[in-house]
């Protein structure tokens, strides 16, 4: 009986697995702990690095993007106006600098590397280093 | 204007609405700041990650909502190894009040920002008076 694809049970399936990787020890211990903004998710696709952010609002202009070696330095600012004419009834979003430096655990090809800023989510592509992939060892 | 709060990390606020879903797929509050000039009210909201076509906007009964959809195929080949926040599509209801002109409600999306702009009623609208 052939499987129907139900877009309800990919997204369902996708939410479980990213709640799953809330505790994940794969950043490590270092500074780069969670809790600062932007919060990001790391995934992996084959080889490589692909790290999500949630930027909205933000330009492609505000952002400072820097890499040294295996660390990854996100910094910008969210700007949040709305001229002098307005009264607030409700405000919920936050605004201003934001300065985060994530340590990855792999190395990676700092030449390489591609950001994409697209309806306010930022995707960093990070490939990894040649010569930190795992080589296969045959047995003789 | 009043002072922006510093930035910092809002976590994901879950809808909870009064119906069940038949599908366990998770919804969430977009951050929204709702104010208001002469002329207009003005709904922003966030919503990143959502496409232009993804927007659905309605009026009924005199109550807005707005929902916005992510493409979860986007994420196709990826595996989580570290995450902090969860993903899914928005949606939040207003009940509007009648100083607003249903007809005219406009919105634009940049950047992952929902601006919708409501007109009011021309009666609404401040008038000034003129001292003869």
């Amino acid at each position: 009986m052939p499987m129907l694809f139900d877009p309800f049970e990919h997204l369902q399936q996708f939410q479980r697995a990213l709640d799953a990787f809330r505790a994940s020890g794969w950043l490590g211990s270092g500074p780069s702990a969670g809790g600062a903004y932007p919060p990001l998710n790391i995934f992996r696709k084959g080889d490589d690095i692909v790290i999500i952010i949630e930027v909205p609002g933000v330009r492609k202009s505000d952002f400072d993007i820097k890499v040294e070696r295996n660390t990854l330095r996100i910094a910008g600012s969210k700007t949040v106006e709305y001229g002098d004419k307005a009264a607030a009834h409700r405000r919920e979003r936050l605004a201003g600098r934001f300065d985060r430096a994530i340590t990855l655990p792999i190395e990676i090809d700092a030449d390489k590397i591609k950001a994409e800023c697209r309806d306010g989510i930022l995707a960093l592509y990070l490939p990894r280093a040649e010569r930190d992939k795992p080589k296969s060892i045959t047995v003789q | 204007m009043a002072q922006s709060q510093a930035l910092e990390v809002q976590e994901k606020k879950e809808l909870v609405s009064k119906e069940e879903k038949t599908v366990p797929v998770r919804y969430f509050v977009p951050t929204t700041d709702i104010f208001e000039t002469e002329d207009a009210l003005t709904v922003v909201m966030e919503v990143p990650g959502v496409d232009r076509e993804a927007v659905d906007i309605s009026v009924e009964n005199d109550v807005l909502r707005v929902e916005a959809k992510i493409d979860p195929s986007k994420y196709d080949g990826m595996e989580p190894l570290y995450t902090e926040y969860n993903v899914g599509h928005f949606a939040r209801s207003f009940t509007l009040s009648n100083k607003i002109d249903q007809q005219q409600i406009s919105a634009q999306l940049q950047d992952g920002v929902l601006t919708l702009t409501l007109k009011k009623v021309k009666e609404a609208i401040p008038r000034r008076i003129a001292i003869g």
